[in-house]
């Protein structure tokens, strides 16, 4: 694909240009965490340098400027995901904080005893533990959907597993440990045949693929920050508006009240009923900036190249004998998850590193995941639209070699 | 092409993680505890005799990563006939070295373990070569029946 401005895009990443161990950075950790482009970096700076002030409530113009950027961004996310209004749209740390506001909000208070909570078996933790500590709160009960051995949401059984005691679905649009990608419309379709809300966890999504919450008719959408190349500490939680208005507030203090007295309190209209305290003023107008940088580019032409990056990955694995790539669903993200004969991940990990190359090795917080699969653990090289078909060729080689280094 | 893991990665871990010393279970074990890093999966059984506070026969079962397998395999060959105490000694001059805590490296004390002083540069890697001893010293208190590294 000779159309993308992959030079153009690498020049905009100032790390890209660092050296590690005195050799050029090679950074396939992206479903980790993603790079930052200058223009993220360049928001952070002029918002500490020049637009500072806490947000909503102070008079003085620099509050008043903060509070706009700050709010300009909530718009941007909206257009970025195709929300209905700003409204729903409500700030959070990240997608693990997302899913537990929804865990403890929505779910405490929609939820009883006997309810059943489903899941699928790809899930990582943060998708599986909030759902957990609700489950013992309340006495409900946690569903899991299986998939099969190529890492696919097996669609049968997890329509199977649909009854009038199932009261939310929560679901992974992309696999963080596999890269499979769910189908997302089915799976929603046939939980709203049952008046069943679904979440989908869009942390490893984002970057990768067009969302659009309206079309896809999701009831709420998590997803952070940091991998959609803006800030950490940043992520956003989509609601339905009617969902989220009937959901009692998750934290209070700060932003999300309207009126307080000793005696009661008045709680804040959406999206600020569930923005408590001091936000990440900095590191939302960031992810702004990094929406913007994404919507530049062209989130399909990403789509695209990473998908050109993931078959040549693929097509050189297939050539290493010892080398088993775990995760082969038919539909997947740019994420190959990998495992040696005979050479733990955290060994592989190690020797790749001392060649510049960054993968992670690992249970990826998807420790379910790697016992279905047997393993303790794999390598896994995740793409962003920066790499490079250049950078798999310095993968592959350093696999080899440590191959034949362990013998 | 891994010259700069030359300290980290010496022939005999090599050696260790290809032909494990040891491996097996000791069925009239006095004491079994596992170890377990939550981080990588790293998971081993380490079995212990004793008499007389000696260490009469030690082997374990698991799998990790060539740190994690080296350091339980060299473990079990070097506590071997030693006593409580000793063992204990070692665990907590193993775990100053490879931990960067002490000031001067006395390798000579550690014996066949200074292979694994290697892993004080990379931090993300201490916990591989520390687990047996962790494990180890659980059994030698007989205060759990599994330990984690976190």
């Amino acid at each position: 694909m000779s159309s993308f401005p992959i030079d153009a895009i690498r020049a905009d990443f100032p790390i890209l240009s660092d050296k590690i161990r005195n050799k050029p950075l090679v950074y396939l950790d992206n479903a980790a965490s993603c790079q930052k482009p200058q223009a993220v970096i360049d928001s952070l700076v002029q918002v500490y340098s020049h637009e500072y002030a806490n947000i909503h409530r102070g008079v003085h113009t620099l509050s008043v400027r903060a509070t706009d950027r700050f709010e300009a961004a909530r718009e941007k996310v909206q257009h970025f995901i195709n929300a209905a209004s700003e409204k729903e749209i409500i700030f959070v740390r990240g997608a693990t904080e997302a899913i537990n506001l929804v865990a403890q909000s929505y779910g405490k208070s929609q939820l009883q005893a006997g309810d059943e909570i489903l899941i699928s078996a790809m899930e990582h933790h943060a998708n599986i533990v909030p759902w957990q500590m609700l489950c013992q709160q309340i006495g409900a009960v946690l569903k899991v959907a299986p998939m099969n051995l190529q890492g696919e949401l097996i669609f049968d059984d997890f329509v199977a597993l649909l009854n009038s005691n199932t009261k939310l679905v929560a679901i992974t649009h992309m696999s963080n440990a596999l890269g499979t990608i769910n189908p997302v419309e089915k799976i929603i379709a046939a939980a709203h045949a049952h008046n069943i809300p679904v979440l989908l966890d869009g942390a490893q999504a984002i970057p990768h693929l067009q969302v659009d919450v309206q079309a896809l008719d999701c009831d709420f959408y998590v997803f952070s920050g940091h991998k959609l190349y803006g800030p950490s500490g940043v992520g956003v939680l989509y609601g339905k508006q009617a969902l989220l208005s009937a959901m009692p507030p998750y934290q209070g203090g700060g932003d999300m009240i309207r009126r307080v007295t000793f005696a009661e309190t008045e709680y804040a209209g959406l999206p600020h009923k569930f923005e408590a305290g001091t936000p990440a003023i900095a590191e939302v107008i960031g992810l702004g900036a990094a929406i913007d940088y994404v919507q530049q580019i062209g989130i399909d032409n990403i789509a695209q190249y990473e998908a050109e990056l993931l078959a040549y990955a693929t097509t050189l694995a297939a050539e290493i004998p010892a080398l088993k790539i775990i995760g082969q669903a038919a539909e997947k993200g740019a994420i190959l998850s990998f495992t040696l004969k005979r050479i733990h991940p955290h060994d592989i990990g190690t020797m790749l590193d001392s060649l510049g190359i960054a993968i992670r090795a690992g249970h990826h917080c998807a420790m379910p995941v790697m016992d279905f699969y047997g393993i303790p653990a794999t390598g896994r090289a995740s793409f962003a639209m920066y790499n490079t078909h250049r950078e798999i060729d310095v993968l592959m080689q350093g696999i080899k070699s440590l191959i034949e280094v362990f013998g | 092409m891994f010259d700069d893991l030359r300290d980290l990665y010496q022939e005999v871990i090599f050696d260790h993680n290809r032909n494990p010393r040891n491996f097996r279970v000791i069925a009239d074990a006095d004491r079994q505890v596992e170890g377990f890093n939550p981080l990588c999966g790293d998971r081993l059984t380490l079995y212990v005799k004793i008499a007389d506070h000696v260490i009469t026969d030690i082997s374990f079962q698991g799998e990790g990563c060539a740190i994690s397998t080296a350091s339980v395999s060299l473990l079990t060959e070097i506590v071997k006939g030693k006593t409580e105490q000793e063992a204990e000694e070692l665990f907590t001059l193993f775990h100053e070295i490879t931990t960067g805590k002490s000031e001067q490296l006395n390798l000579e004390a550690l014996g066949k373990l200074a292979v694994l002083a290697g892993v004080r540069e990379y931090p993300a890697r201490v916990k591989c070569a520390t687990l047996a001893w962790h494990t180890l010293d659980a059994a030698l208190k007989n205060q759990a029946k599994s330990i984690s590294t976190e």
